[in-house]
C-alpha cells in the first residue's frame, strides 16, 4: 500500500522566509516520507525464531511543507513515537524512503545520515532519561556541535547563547545538573540541545506531555517564538488534541501503524471524515462541568498491533463497520469536496460500496462532533 | 531576547535551588562535599589512610627488621618491653611484621580489584552498549567463571599456577572480573535505553564518543561502589590463599600468612596470634563502611 | 445501568446522624529527611458527604497525592509526620490502632492508583486478587468470594467476565486493567474511595470510558470519592466539589461550577487561562510565569505571590487566611474578589474558556 497523499503545494502558509540553507525552493516540501514501514520481530522458542511481528509503522506516507507544523495524533501503540525515531533513523526502517528538501536520505547522490541529523533534530518527552545526569546542562547542549567539530570554547559559547534563548539565563543555569532543574526547565534544555546544530526541522515527540499545565503553556509559547526566530519546521507528536489544535497547521491521525486521516487543522477539528478521528475528538474533556460526556464515544481499547484486524483496522471499534470493512482495507484518498483533506475510510470514498459512502458534493457523512450514537 | 525578562517565558519565579549558581560545580565536587559531612565514613577513611601510610612508610617506621628471628624471644605476649605487640613463633617483632604485612595485604586487596575494574568494566560497557551478539559472547564467557564459588575458583587458579604472590594476584583478578563486568553491563545497557543516548546518536556522534561522554560517567559510580566493597573480600581471599600456602610464601610478611603460621602458638600467646586477624577485620570492615558511605554520597539525587 | 440490587450492602450503610462521611481539619504532613523538613501539606480542611465527589486539583508537588495517602496513613512512618484530624464516620483515622486501621483499609476506605500494573499483583489472577480481599475482610468462603469476584467484574463491565476472572494482569489491556483495579477496590463496597490520578495513564478514548464508569459506580453505590488529578477536564467531568491545591494548601475550595466557571483565586484563574483548549492560534497562551516554590524553603507570605499578577507588599509579608466564598467553600487570598461570581475585569475573563458563556 503506497497511497501517497499530496496536498496542493501552494498552501496558505504565508511565504516562508528565504533561508540560505534552502536547496529545493519554497515549494519543495521540507520532508517527504513514502511508505515508511517498521515491523518489530517477536522472537520465541529455543532458537529465537521469529514467531510474529509488531506492525508498529505500516507504510506511512506524508509530507511536511517548509515552515509548517504537522501535528501527529493517535493513542498509545499507534506507532507515533516509532515514526519519530524512524524519521530520525534512530531505528532503521524496514522500508520506505525519506526525502529531505529534495534530497533522498541515504541515496548515493542524496543526503547522508550525518547531514540529515544536522538538519533534522528531535526533542524527547521530558523524563528522567532525556538528559545525561552526570553532565552539566551546558555540556549536554554543547555536545552536538563538538561532535561536529566545533572547537570547545566556541561550542560552549554557542550553548550559553542557546540557553539564554530558551529562557534559561546562562549565568544562572549553565553549570547546573539535570536534577537541579524542574521539569519545564529540563524541557527547555532539551529544546536548546535540539537547536544546537542549527537544524531546519524539529520532531517534537510528546514534548510537553509530562509538564504541568502552567509550564506547558510557557513551553508552547517558547516553541512558537523559536519557530519564528530560527525559521523552523515542526512535526509535533502528541496525544493531547487540545495542544495539537493550538500548535499545528495540518494534522495527521494514526491508528495501529497507519494514517487514517490527514488534513488542515480546522478541517480535521470541524469536519473530521474518519470515525476514529471523530471518536478521538468526542473524547476530549472540557473544563466545563455543565458540558460532561455521558456516553463513551467508542468502547474498548485499541487492539494489539501484533495481529492487527484484517480489512480496515478500525472496524472492530467502529460503529459503522459493515462487511466490506472487515475484508477490504480502505485507501487514504483525498475527499471529493476538499482535496487537501484525506481519509482512509470507505464512508469517505464515493462508490466504495459502503451503505454510508459519501455522495460526491455532500458534506461529511456523519456529524463531526458529539458522541457517535 | 530583550523581552525575556517580561515575557511569560522568562523564569521570573523562584527556582528550586539554593546552590551556588555561578561557576561550575562538578559531580565529583558535590560528592566530596557530601562525603565531608559524613563523619562515620570520614573516620573509617582515616583508618584506611593510616594503614596505607604505614604500609608505604614501613622501612622507616617499623621498629625492627621483620625477618630478624630470635630463638630466645619467641611468642612473647602483648606488652613485652621492646616488643609492644609481642613476638611470633620465631621471635620476630609482631608490630614490625604487621606493618610490613600491610604492604602485601593491601596490595593483594587493592591491585586485583583495580585491574578487574579496568578489564571487567571495559568488557561490561562494551557488551552492554553494543548488545546483541557481542553482549551474548562476553556475558556467556563471564557466566562460565560465575559458575564456580569464588573461593574455590581462586584456590584452583593459584593452585594451578603454583602459588606465589603473582599467581595469587592473577587468581584474585580473574575472580573479580565477572562480577564487575556484570555490574558494568547492567548499568551500560540501562543507559543505552535512555533518551539522552538517542539524542547523542541523533546529533551524529560516533559510538566511541557516546561511550566516553555518556556511558562511562554513568557506569562508573555503581562500579566504584561495588569495587570498594570487593577490596575487603579481596583482602580476606588473599589471606585465605596465604593461609592455605597458595598466596604469599614465607617468610614474607602477610597478614593471612602470619595467621596461618601463628596458629600453633594459640595456647601460648592467644592475643598475639589473633593480631593479624584483628588487622584484617579492621581494614576490611573499614573498606566496607567506606563503600557504604560512598554509595550514599554518590547518589546525588536523594 | 447496573441494577441497584447488587449495590445494597454499601449504599444502605447506617451513618451517624450529623457526622459527615469524612471531616478533615487542620491536616498537616511534614516529610523529614537529613536535609531537613519539607512541609508537603499545610493546614488542610474539607468535608465530604456520602455520594459526593471531591476533586483535589493541583500540579506536581502541590501535595495532592500526599494528602490522599495521609488520609489512609499510607505514608512511610519514620519519615513523615501527620498532624490534625481525619474523621471518618466520626472516628479519627490518625489515632486508630493498627488493627483497626487494617480493617478500615480496603473495607471502609479503599484506593485506586494511576498505574494498575504496580497496584495489582502480577502472579495472581484477577479473580484471586478480588477473592482474597473479600475473604480477608468478610471471612467468606472461597466459593462465595469467587462468586463475588465475578459479580464485581461484571459490575465494572469487563467483557467476557468468566474468562477475565482467570486472567493475569499482564494479559489485560490498559483500560481493562484499570477496571480490574477498580473491581478490587470495590470488593468490600467501601464507603469512601480514594482515587489517585486513575485515568492519567490512559488514552483519551479509554479515559472517558473509565470516568463515566467511575461516576456511575460512585452514584449507584453511594460512595464518597476523593479524586486527585492535575487535569481540569477530568475534574469538570467527575467532580461535585473541587479543592485547588498549591504548595501544600487548598487555595480555592467550592462547587465544581464555582471553581471552574467563576474562579476567584489568581492561581485557579491562571491555570484555567493557561490550559490549552481552543485558543486562537495566532496568539501566545497566557502562561503563569515561573515555577512552583520549593517546599523546603517556602517564601514568606503567600506562596503564590512570586508568580501572582495581583501580588502586593501585603502578599509578600503575610500569609493569607481563609476567606469564605460561594455556598460552602473558601479562598486563600488577600485580594480575593468579594463575589467570586463576578470575574475580575482586569484579567482575561475565564468564560472565554468554556463553551456557551
Amino acid at each position: 500500500m503506497m497511497n501517497f497523499f499530496k496536498p496542493k503545494a501552494a498552501r496558505a502558509l504565508g511565504s516562508p522566509k528565504p533561508d540560505p540553507r534552502d536547496k529545493g525552493g519554497p515549494r519543495q516540501p521540507m520532508l517527504i516520507a513514502r511508505g515508511i514501514r517498521k515491523h518489530f520481530p517477536i522472537t520465541g522458542g529455543l532458537l529465537n525464531r521469529r514467531v510474529a511481528s509488531v506492525r508498529a509503522v505500516d507504510g506511512i506516507s506524508f509530507q511536511v511543507q517548509k515552515g509548517e507544523t504537522l501535528g501527529v495524533v493517535g493513542e498509545s501503540g499507534c506507532g507515533k513515537s516509532t515514526l519519530a525515531r524512524l524519521l530520525m533513523h534512530l531505528i532503521p526502517p524496514d522500508g520506505g524512503e525519506l526525502i529531505f528538501d529534495g534530497q533522498e536520505v541515504g541515496a548515493r547522490d542524496g543526503l547522508s545520515l550525518r547531514e540529515l541529523r544536522r538538519n533534522l533534530q528531535m526533542v524527547f518527552q521530558d523524563s528522567a532519561s532525556s538528559l545525561n545526569p552526570r553532565l552539566p546542562i551546558e555540556d549536554s547542549v554543547a555536545y552536538g556541535p563538538r561532535v561536529h567539530g566545533m572547537p570547545p570554547s566556541a561550542a560552549r559559547a554557542h550553548a550559553l547563547s542557546l540557553l539564554d534563548q530558551v529562557g534559561l539565563p546562562a549565568h544562572l543555569f549553565a553549570g547546573r545538573y539535570p536534577h537541579e532543574l524542574s521539569g519545564g526547565q529540563k524541557q527547555r534544555v532539551n529544546i536548546a540541545r535540539a537547536l544546537a546544530l542549527n537544524p531546519r526541522m524539529l520532531i517534537l515527540d510528546e514534548a510537553v506531555s509530562a509538564l504541568d499545565k502552567s509550564v506547558e503553556a510557557q513551553v508552547l509559547n517558547l516553541l512558537r517564538r523559536l519557530k519564528r526566530d530560527f525559521n523552523l519546521t515542526y512535526i509535533f507528536i502528541s496525544h493531547d488534541l487540545h495542544v495539537v489544535q493550538y500548535i499545528s497547521d495540518r494534522v495527521l491521525v494514526m491508528y495501529l501503524g497507519e494514517v487514517v486521516e490527514i488534513g488542515p487543522v480546522d478541517r480535521i477539528y470541524s469536519a473530521a471524515a474518519h470515525p476514529y478521528t471523530q471518536a478521538l475528538l468526542a473524547s476530549q474533556l472540557h473544563a466545563d462541568p455543565r458540558n460532561r460526556v455521558t456516553e463513551p464515544p467508542i468502547t474498548g481499547d485499541p487492539p494489539n498491533p501484533v495481529n492487527p484486524p484484517a480489512g480496515c483496522r478500525f472496524h472492530t471499534r467502529c460503529p459503522f463497520a459493515e462487511k466490506l470493512c472487515t475484508t477490504t482495507a480502505p485507501a487514504l484518498n483525498p475527499l471529493a469536496q476538499d482535496p487537501d483533506h484525506a481519509a482512509a475510510c470507505h464512508m469517505a470514498a464515493p462508490s466504495s460500496g459502503h451503505s454510508r459512502a459519501a455522495i460526491p458534493g455532500r458534506a461529511a457523512p456523519v456529524p463531526a462532533t458529539g458522541p457517535i450514537p | 531576547m530583550s523581552d525575556l525578562a517580561t515575557s511569560p517565558d522568562a523564569l521570573a519565579g523562584p527556582t528550586p535551588e539554593t546552590l551556588p549558581r555561578d561557576g561550575r560545580r562538578s559531580y565529583w565536587a558535590a560528592v566530596r562535599e557530601r562525603l565531608s559531612e559524613d563523619r562515620v565514613t570520614l573516620a573509617f577513611m582515616t583508618v584506611i589512610l593510616g594503614a596505607v601510610g604505614a604500609a608505604l612508610l614501613a622501612p622507616w617506621i617499623a621498629p625492627y627488621d621483620p625477618y630478624a628471628t630470635s630463638m630466645l624471644a619467641r611468642l612473647k605476649p602483648v606488652g613485652t618491653e621492646g616488643h609492644p605487640l609481642g613476638t611470633d613463633e620465631l621471635g620476630r617483632d609482631m608490630l614490625s611484621r604487621l606493618i610490613w604485612g600491610a604492604r602485601t595485604s593491601l596490595l593483594m586487596g587493592i591491585l586485583p580489584v583495580a585491574i578487574a575494574i579496568v578489564v571487567g568494566g571495559l568488557l561490561g560497557v562494551v557488551a552492554g552498549f553494543m548488545g546483541g551478539a557481542v553482549n551474548m559472547i562476553v556475558m556467556r564467557i563471564m557466566d562460565v567463571f560465575y559458575a564456580f564459588p569464588s573461593v574455590l575458583l581462586a584456590v584452583a587458579i593459584s593452585g594451578t599456577l603454583g602459588g606465589g604472590m603473582g599467581s595469587g594476584l592473577l587468581a584474585l583478578t580473574l575472580v573479580f572480573i565477572p562480577s564487575l563486568c556484570r555490574i558494568a553491563e547492567t548499568a551500560a545497557s540501562q543507559i543505552r535505553g535512555h533518551d539522552f543516548v538517542d539524542a547523542a546518536r541523533a546529533s551524529g556522534a560516533p559510538a566511541r564518543s557516546i561511550i566516553l561522554t555518556h556511558v562511562v560517567g554513568n557506569v562508573l559510580p555503581p562500579v566504584l561502589i561495588y569495587a570498594s566493597s570487593l577490596i575487603s573480600v579481596s583482602i580476606l581471599l588473599a589471606a585465605g590463599l596465604s593461609f592455605l600456602g597458595l598466596g604469599v610464601s614465607p617468610p614474607t610478611a602477610d597478614w593471612g600468612q602470619m595467621l596461618s603460621s601463628l596458629r600453633q602458638g594459640i595456647y601460648v600467646a592467644p592475643l598475639v596470634c589473633a593480631l593479624p586477624g584483628i588487622a584484617i577485620l579492621i581494614v576490611s570492615l573499614s573498606f566496607n563502611l567506606v563503600s557504604d558511605g560512598l554509595r550514599q554520597a554518590m547518589d546525588i539525587k536523594s | 445501568m447496573t441494577p441497584a440490587k447488587t449495590t445494597a450492602p454499601g449504599a444502605a450503610a447506617p451513618r451517624q446522624p450529623q457526622a459527615p462521611l469524612l471531616d478533615v481539619s487542620g491536616l498537616k504532613v511534614d516529610f523529614i529527611s537529613r536535609a531537613g523538613r519539607t512541609q508537603a501539606v499545610r493546614d488542610l480542611s474539607f468535608t465530604l458527604e456520602a455520594g459526593e465527589v471531591l476533586c483535589i486539583l493541583g500540579e506536581s508537588g502541590s501535595g495532592k497525592s500526599v494528602t490522599l495517602r495521609a488520609l489512609m496513613r499510607l505514608l512511610p512512618e519514620g519519615r513523615s509526620e501527620i498532624a490534625g484530624r481525619v474523621d471518618f464516620l466520626g472516628e479519627n483515622v490518625l489515632t486508630l490502632p493498627r488493627r483497626a486501621l487494617n480493617d478500615l483499609r480496603g473495607a471502609g476506605i479503599s484506593m485506586i492508583f494511576q498505574e494498575p500494573m504496580t497496584a495489582l499483583d502480577p502472579v495472581y489472577t484477577i479473580g484471586d486478587q478480588i477473592a482474597e480481599t473479600v475473604m480477608r475482610h468478610t471471612g467468606a468462603s472461597r466459593e462465595a468470594a469467587m462468586a463475588r469476584a465475578l459479580e464485581l467484574i461484571e459490575l465494572v463491565r469487563i467483557p467476557s467476565p468468566e474468562r477475565r476472572l482467570r486472567a493475569y494482569p499482564h494479559e489485560l489491556s490498559g483500560g481493562l486493567r484499570q477496571r480490574a483495579m477498580i473491581a478490587v477496590a470495590l470488593s468490600c463496597y467501601p464507603k469512601l474511595l480514594l482515587a489517585d490520578e486513575p485515568t492519567t495513564a490512559l488514552d483519551a478514548t479509554v479515559q472517558v470510558q473509565v470516568l463515566i464508569l467511575l461516576r456511575q459506580l460512585q452514584q449507584d453505590l453511594g460512595m464518597g470519592t476523593i479524586f486527585v488529578t492535575h487535569d481540569l477536564g477530568v475534574a469538570a467531568q467527575i467532580a461535585d466539589k473541587i479543592a485547588v491545591m498549591y504548595a501544600g494548601r487548598i487555595v480555592e475550595y467550592g462547587s465544581a461550577e464555582e471553581v471552574l466557571l467563576a474562579p476567584a483565586h489568581p492561581y485557579t484563574r491562571g491555570m484555567l487561562a493557561s490550559t490549552v483548549s481552543g485558543q486562537p492560534r495566532d496568539r501566545d497562551l497566557e502562561a503563569i510565569p515561573g515555577s512552583p516554590p520549593d517546599l523546603r524553603a517556602l517564601p514568606r507570605g503567600c506562596a503564590f505571590a512570586p508568580r501572582c499578577p495581583r501580588a502586593t507588599d501585603l502578599c509578600q509579608r503575610e500569609e493569607p487566611g481563609l476567606t469564605p466564598s460561594g455556598a460552602f467553600g473558601h479562598l486563600l487570598c488577600h485580594h480575593a474578589q468579594p463575589s467570586p461570581r463576578n470575574p475580575a475585569p482586569a484579567d482575561r475573563a475565564p468564560g472565554e474558556l468554556v463553551a456557551g458563556q
